[in-house]
């Protein structure tokens, strides 16, 4: 890209931002939230997994702003740790998803027939599975650890991603520059990977930040169960599973997690939805 | 449309057997020997052989795969490996409870979802517009748990309008209504933002088509465009999303099941898990896989209905 593109796309992307302010203040806010998971160590104000049993289930602080758990443990610092579990399965689930998907669906639309076929059909299978349902079955199967969860909700996601990339393919597949680089004798990857998989990654990419929403809420979800990351490491579903006991007593246990599972999930609805309508050109010009 | 429904049928057959492959095989993946599970760490090596053959374990897996297909289809589920009891025994008898729960949920996302979507749409870009759009988005945000026992702590506890425990006696018709009401509410409210949203934006495609411009410039009363015409050629995206949606709504049902401590299929599946009573959670898959299977047929079924061009392809 020349600087001179650079700037206009800069350029555009702060019009898109001003245009879209929802979308804009929900992505602001998805990626404090990612920048303070990230920051956890420095910005925790306690050890997570400190146990202080004087302080069990005592109320909001100077000392603990949010209050502290069952076990004495600081719920503010348990909230910030516990999004950097949540958040990094749901980026790295949806990012496999994603891939195993996205090339998944270009395969069958790029070479079609008995191929297409068969994939699109074997899809259509695993959408028959509500995906909470297969999760749970996954993740039962597998054992609850960081890496089964993600695999899991992958698994849940590989689906919709295929969907989505085949039809566009089927589109590309039909252009001029397709045929010239097979005239060119490129391979058949080449051109999958190179030519096709840019034109595409619009949609990909917008399919992928309303995912990553259902993925946090389904991480959250198995936690509730009791099928996510084993204790004491802190997750927000898992954190409110544990509160879910002595709610009526401590109903902060309950209240504090579920409003960072809230934000995060409006911030990366209002991100998504705006990026939808950005990339969708019927609504472009709303 | 005989020709139509029979072609349909046809389509969810190999759908149905794929299922019924992917459900054997994740459960045979599953570490740890089922009879084992059953008998303890501490059984004799003759019992678990013993068990093993009664469960058909030792026979190969492609014998095993075809005897379980075969009594799905003879719709023999197979036992449960904890109460020994017939799988199918127990799922008949929850499965009420899930179904007045999913039910009263549709119900109440369609009465509420569909008018709520339309206002939107016909009063684009108003405040009321903006209020409708900003209550779904809240929706498509809880977690179903989150929501349920928000709806806990404000309706059960605070003001002490519904039972806590919705296990109460259930051969009451008032108490279970009133069992109901909270868990319903939970799934239903999530399902209106769903239906809500995809309502606006199929009306607002449909209100820019120019055989719209035409009724409007006949004189045809506002309403009625909106309702009659308008309406009806939308209904298609909508129809299609809830019937997606149901998988989302039986997800959200094993939720709200466990917050209320309601029986039904999903608590049955969580003691299932815990117990790692594999042939339940094998049955429960596929029954939940055939009721998805079923809801996409009606779906396709309603297409016809709703539009002829799709009966006569």
């Amino acid at each position: 890209m020349s600087a001179a593109s650079m700037t206009g796309y800069m350029r555009g992307l702060y019009k898109l931002a001003w245009r879209r302010k929802a979308a804009f203040v929900g992505g602001v806010v998805a990626l404090l939230m990612l920048l303070a998971a990230i920051m956890a160590p420095w910005l925790a104000p306690y050890d997570p997994n400190e146990q202080d049993i004087l302080l069990r289930m005592a109320g909001p602080s100077e000392a603990h702003w949010l209050g502290n758990d069952t076990y004495g443990r600081d719920i503010l610092s348990r909230i910030i740790w516990g999004g950097r579990i949540s958040l990094f399965i749901g980026v790295a689930s949806i990012g496999l998803a994603m891939i195993i998907g996205g090339l998944l669906g270009i395969l069958a639309g790029y070479v079609g027939g008995r191929t297409d076929r068969l994939i699109m059909s074997l899809m259509d299978m695993m959408l028959s599975f509500p995906s909470l349902v297969m999760g749970l079955l996954v993740v039962a199967v597998l054992g609850p650890t960081t890496m089964n969860l993600i695999i899991a909700i992958a698994f849940t996601a590989i689906a919709p991603f295929a969907r989505i990339a085949r039809a566009p393919t089927l589109a590309v597949k039909q252009r001029d520059f397709i045929e010239a680089g097979r005239a060119l004798g490129y391979s058949d990857l080449r051109i999958m990977v190179v030519h096709v998989l840019p034109n595409i990654l619009d949609e990909i990419l917008v399919l992928a930040s309303l995912w990553l929403a259902t993925a946090i809420r389904t991480e959250a979800s198995l936690s509730f169960i009791g099928l996510g990351v084993r204790p004491p490491t802190a997750t927000w579903g898992g954190m409110i599973r544990d509160g879910f006991e002595n709610m009526l007593d401590a109903p902060g246990l309950v209240i504090y997690p579920s409003i960072a599972i809230l934000i995060i999930m409006i911030a990366l609805n209002l991100l998504g939805d705006g990026l939808r309508d950005a990339t969708d050109p019927k609504l472009r010009h709303e | 449309m005989l020709l139509f429904t029979l072609k349909r049928l046809l389509v969810a057959v190999p759908t149905l057997l794929g299922v019924l492959t992917i459900v054997f095989f994740v459960v045979r993946v599953a570490p740890g020997d089922p009879a084992i599970v059953i008998l303890g760490e501490n059984a004799t090596q003759q019992a678990i052989e013993q068990l093993r053959s009664q469960l058909g374990l030792d026979r190969p897996l492609l014998e095993q795969y075809f005897s379980f297909i075969g009594s799905v289809l003879q719709g023999d589920l197979g036992r449960s490996m904890i109460s020994n009891q017939p799988v199918l025994k127990e799922v008949w008898r929850v499965l009420p409870y899930t179904f007045e729960l999913t039910a009263a949920a549709l119900v109440i996302g369609i009465a509420l979802g569909l008018p709520l979507g339309v206002i939107s749409a016909r009063y684009r870009n108003t405040p009321v517009d903006f209020s409708i759009r900003f209550f779904s988005l809240l929706g498509l945000s809880f977690p179903a748990f989150i929501s349920a026992i928000l709806l806990l702590l404000a309706f059960s506890i605070e003001l002490p309008w519904f039972p806590v425990i919705s296990e109460a006696s259930y051969s009451d018709p008032v108490q279970r209504f009133r069992a109901l009401v909270l868990p319903a509410l939970n799934l239903g409210l999530i399902m209106v933002a769903y239906i809500t949203r995809v309502t606006r934006s199929s009306m607002l495609t449909v209100i820019s088509e120019d055989y719209i411009r035409t009724a409007r410039a006949k004189g045809v009363p506002a309403s009625m465009v909106i309702w009659q015409h308008t309406l009806r050629n939308a209904l298609i995206p909508i129809v299609t999303v809830i019937g997606l949606y149901l998988g989302v709504l039986i997800g959200n049902s094993v939720l709200t099941e466990i917050v209320f401590n309601r029986p039904g299929l999903g608590k049955l599946i969580v003691i299932a898990l815990n117990s790692r009573d594999y042939t339940t959670l094998q049955a429960m898959l596929v029954i939940y896989a055939f009721f998805i299977v079923l809801a996409n047929l009606l779906t396709d079924l309603l297409y016809g209905v709703i539009d002829p061009k799709v009966r006569n392809q």
